[in-house]
């Protein structure tokens, strides 16, 4: 074979092309599905949630969460001008079978549906000491099971108390904000079963995303904004009393 | 060559480390699985692995293919915004093979007052229901869940 230098020039930047293919690796599972292309948060409508207990139950049987542990849990609050400082907050079994009946008396009561955060700076990411969890380029926090030690220490960092150690798996276990679900075109399992659209799966990188025109239109909160862990679970009319 | 005459005991050692640091870079190689990196510090592969987790709730875009008329019946009514598995649970298999896989019908008795039993800790615009409100009839009787409004949606 006889390759002249036009040639070789004409073959370099192909076979750089090639080896820069090669290097990225096998494509992603989904196949329409562009990583680059999204980033992924949710819209929690306070006064829409009526504490029925349903994401819960959709996120236990979607993602076969153990009996005991939540990767998302329904809080509710009843502050009174007693109070104000330390509300009285219960979430019996995670809200999983609702709430008892609230009796008519003085102050106000507002649900406030919890799950991770998906920070963009998370702690828990941070403190993993093998790189078992990791923000993926779409912005949703994940644990690659295979590779955790199980050390808690992510669990310990999360100031949003997200994570838990898997009583069987002993691994580190969270929401995964049905990241198997939102790259195939679907929404999450919480808010496919959520009755009141009290939560709603919002992608900050698609323009045409009502999100958009929510934030710009309402008083929205992330929890604990003092930590400046980039959360993305934004709250419409959050109390000032929520921690 | 004077000039190394002691020094030699130094290359042997240089040869040492040369060969120490190949084994380390082979065992490295081999361990390090070959996506490690790929996106950060971290496995990439496991991506696309928990992206490939089996699905348990259809959603309603499967469920309206093919029930068409209880889509219709939502449409109007005040549940248009329930999703179908709100009230019937987590269907995927059912709509992998709707022949084997039957669902069970919920229970309205149940499944109405999860979400309208009264309560002062809901949203006072919410619709709920004191416990004597039908004196011990069933909610379908009056109310079709798929458009709840009396009178509407084939209920009498």
């Amino acid at each position: 074979m006889n390759l002249s230098r036009r040639h070789i020039l004409i073959l370099l930047p192909a076979a750089a092309v090639a080896w820069k293919s090669l290097l990225a690796g096998t494509p992603q599972a989904a196949p329409n599905y562009t990583m680059s292309q999204h980033w992924w948060s949710m819209l929690i409508d306070i006064p829409k949630c009526i504490g029925c207990g349903n994401c819960v139950r959709a996120c236990q049987a979607e993602n076969d969460v153990p009996d005991g542990n939540f990767r998302t849990w329904v809080e509710r609050y009843h502050v009174t001008d007693e109070n104000m400082a330390s509300p009285e907050v219960i979430s019996p079994d995670g809200g999983k079978e609702g709430f008892p009946p609230a009796q008519e008396d003085a102050g106000k009561y507002f649900y406030v549906p919890k799950l991770c955060n998906h920070c963009a700076d998370s702690p828990c990411t941070q403190v993993c000491p093998v790189g078992a969890t990791f923000v993926t380029p779409d912005g949703v926090v994940l644990v690659d099971q295979t590779y955790c030690l199980g050390c808690a220490y992510c669990v310990q960092a999360c100031p949003y108390g997200c994570r838990y150690i898997h009583p069987q798996k002993k691994v580190a276990d969270k929401c995964t904000l049905c990241y198997h679900r939102i790259t195939k075109g679907l929404t999450t399992a919480c808010c496919e079963a959520c009755p009141t659209g009290a939560r709603q799966l919002a992608d900050l990188k698609n323009p045409s995303d009502p999100i958009h025109e929510f934030l710009k239109t309402h008083s929205v909160q992330v929890l604990k904004p003092q930590m400046a862990t980039g959360a993305k679970v934004y709250y419409n009319d959050l109390d000032g009393s929520v921690r | 060559m004077s000039a190394f005459r002691d020094a030699e005991h130094l290359f042997r050692f240089a040869g040492l480390f040369v060969v120490a640091l190949l084994v380390f870079l082979l065992i490295r190689g081999y361990v390090v699985p070959r996506s490690f990196g790929q996106y950060g510090h971290y496995r990439g592969a496991a991506i696309g692995e928990i992206a490939a987790r089996p699905i348990h709730f259809a959603g309603h875009q499967a469920c309206e293919t093919c029930h068409t008329d209880q889509a219709e019946a939502k449409r109007s009514g005040k549940h248009a915004h329930v999703n179908c598995e709100a009230c019937h649970g987590a269907l995927a298999r059912h709509a992998d093979d709707p022949v084997s896989v039957v669902p069970v019908k919920p229970s309205t008795a149940v499944l109405c007052m999860r979400c309208h039993a009264a309560s002062a800790a809901k949203p006072k615009g919410f619709p709920q229901i004191a416990a004597d409100h039908s004196g011990g009839v069933a909610c379908e009787t009056c109310h079709q869940p798929h458009n709840p409004a009396i009178g509407a949606g084939g209920a009498k």
